[in-house]
């Protein structure tokens, strides 16, 4: 089983790296790009919605808080990518600390209106810091990570391959991370607060600390999707990370399923690419597009890849009439 | 000395006086019940000592140290815990993922470990997972172990309470009426899994209304009434003491009156 498993994921991953290969478009290439950092956002926000249960509107501001960081870090400061990278996704986590510290206090409803309160102050802070972040007008002259020399040839992530396999390595880096993280001891007690905080922490799990936990990861890698989006665009708006952003990325979680992390990878795929395979209908694509996320959210309350665990029911079903 | 000890303890809410001066103790690998009718303030007080509530006044000491003011997780920590009386489980997990959660303060797995997957965190994992499945088999739930918590039946799900605390290496197990609305075959059970549960070393404090139960098992009872300890003493001494008798069945009327 668990062989078997393992042999698919090898299977998929080769597929990833041949993708810009079978697809050499650029247009094809740029959808791929986007696609890879969707699902850091989207595996990432699903740490929170799915394992924490907690609906947060501000993972856009968090995406723009990397992306404005890293662009800085190395347009103002002349640091290299490799420095701005890190940087960027630490001080994304840490606002994710400073904003968790009153937000986690809450819950439900309480907690997404508080992140929806923090989405708006940082798009405003954007918007005003003119001197810092041009305002309204924008970041632009955004340095691409660079180039290096492979074998005498130089491979410059201005290109579009390159920077497809730089979003891979990162998405992978993330999607692994995500799984140990839920796997493991950390995850376990996510689940534990969400289903109940009180027996939770009757059996010594601190809600606080893993909600706090759960909350700055999710945050930080936000920061490193931000990161790569801000030096692929080479130009960063305030418009890249308002509150329809937020509520995109969650719609990705929500329509792939959350509380897994294959749900929410699934979800930023099919909503990165279906808006580019309806274009062929011309104004209908946001009635078919919007439609769609109607019938998924009516008919599949787990997500899309809730249809695997119908498959699944019967199996269970004999589990629970038997002894 | 007293395991548990509980000092002049009161709490109010609003005009209602839950607990009123309540000092009693537990001494180690003894069974002891507090019962009481609906309304004494028996679970008020578990949530007490066990730092969902806080008292108005008095302070708690647990194996030696002042638990007064210790938030849950901590007092968890100490080896105190108790089980609901509206039962929780972890909805939507299979049996044994809900017990292995009941391990969590024993799993030393750091996060960077966790991340990296190392073998540390496999072994732990692996080890909570043993653990679990030998609870599952000591409560005489091993065949349910892949069932979903919230599809149990209810009896079950009382038992799975009892096997998520046990997880967490008790010294002193508190349970609110873990007999609750059981029949008596289930009841039974309970009885005997308690019973079992002392055999391996831990302390149990009970709050239940299943008097056979009480009578059965308890070494000492404890009765509360309008959150005031009226009685204390052996079983027998209980159901022989005339203000406790008053409580359940009220005052017998004299002839004539």
């Amino acid at each position: 089983m668990s062989v078997h498993k393992s042999g698919i994921t090898a299977a998929l991953f080769v597929a990833v790296l041949l993708l810009p290969i079978v697809f050499s478009e650029p247009f094809y290439q740029h959808i791929m790009i986007a696609a890879g950092i969707n699902i850091i956002l989207a595996v990432s926000l699903g740490i929170i919605v799915g394992y924490l249960g907690e609906l947060s509107l501000s993972h856009g501001a968090f995406y723009g808080i990397g992306a404005y960081t890293s662009a800085l870090l190395m347009t103002k400061l002349s640091l290299p990518f490799v420095l701005a990278f890190p940087l960027a996704i630490i001080f994304t986590g840490f606002m994710g600390f400073i904003i968790g510290i009153p937000a986690l206090r809450l819950s439900g409803h309480y907690f997404a209106i508080a992140t929806l309160g923090f989405q708006g102050i940082v798009i405003l802070l954007i918007i005003n810091m003119v001197d810092l972040t041009r305002g309204p007008m924008g970041l632009s002259g955004i340095p691409s990570p660079g180039a290096f020399d492979l074998f005498g040839i130089t491979i410059s992530f201005q290109d579009k391959v390159p920077f497809y396999y730089l979003t891979v390595a990162v998405m992978s880096v993330v999607l692994l991370l995500t799984r140990n993280l839920i796997g493991y001891k950390y995850g376990q007690a996510f689940i534990a607060t969400r289903e109940d905080p009180l027996l939770a922490a009757s059996i010594g799990v601190k809600p606080r600390k893993y909600r706090m936990l759960a909350f700055v990861i999710s945050t930080a890698m936000a920061g490193a999707a931000g990161s790569l989006y801000s030096h692929y665009t080479l130009f960063i708006s305030p418009d890249s990370f308002h509150l329809g952003e937020s509520i995109y990325i969650a719609t990705m979680v929500i329509i792939g399923g959350r509380g897994t992390i294959l749900g929410p990878l699934v979800g930023a795929i099919l909503l990165t690419t279906l808006p580019e395979a309806l274009r062929f209908t011309g104004d209908l694509q946001f009635v078919l597009y919007g439609l769609m996320l109607m019938l998924v959210v009516v008919f599949m309350p787990k997500g899309v890849i809730g249809i695997f665990d119908h498959l699944k029911q019967p199996r269970l079903q004999q589990n629970n009439h038997a002894g | 000395m007293a395991f548990l000890s509980i000092d002049n303890i009161s709490k109010s809410f609003g005009g209602l006086s839950a607990n009123r001066e309540i000092t009693l103790s537990i001494k180690e690998h003894e069974i002891v019940s507090i019962i009481g009718p609906n309304g004494a303030g028996k679970t008020t007080l578990f949530n007490i000592i066990t730092g969902v509530e806080s008292s108005d006044s008095g302070s708690v000491r647990f194996a030696g140290a002042d638990i007064t003011a210790m938030a849950t997780p901590e007092i968890a920590r100490l080896g105190l815990v108790r089980t609901f009386q509206q039962t929780k489980i972890f909805r939507d997990l299979t049996v044994v993922e809900a017990v292995m959660i009941g391990h969590h303060l024993h799993d030393r797995t750091s996060l960077f470990g966790a991340f990296l997957s190392n073998r540390f965190a496999r072994e732990q994992r692996k080890k909570k997972l043993e653990i679990a499945l030998g609870i599952l088999e000591f409560i005489g739930m091993a065949d349910r172990k892949d069932s979903i918590t919230q599809n149990l039946p209810y009896g079950e799900q009382k038992l799975l309470n009892i096997a998520i605390a046990l997880a967490a290496k008790p010294k002193l197990l508190l349970m609110d009426e873990p007999a609750a609305g059981m029949n008596p075959t289930e009841s039974i059970r309970m009885m005997d899994t308690i019973r079992r549960i002392k055999e391996t070393g831990i302390t149990v404090g009970l709050v239940e209304h299943n008097m056979r139960l009480v009578m059965n098992i308890s070494e000492r009872v404890f009765v509360l009434n309008y959150g005031e300890l009226i009685a204390e003493g052996r079983p027998e001494e209980i159901r022989n003491n005339q203000k406790v008798v008053e409580v359940y069945l009220g005052r017998q009327r004299r002839a004539g009156a």
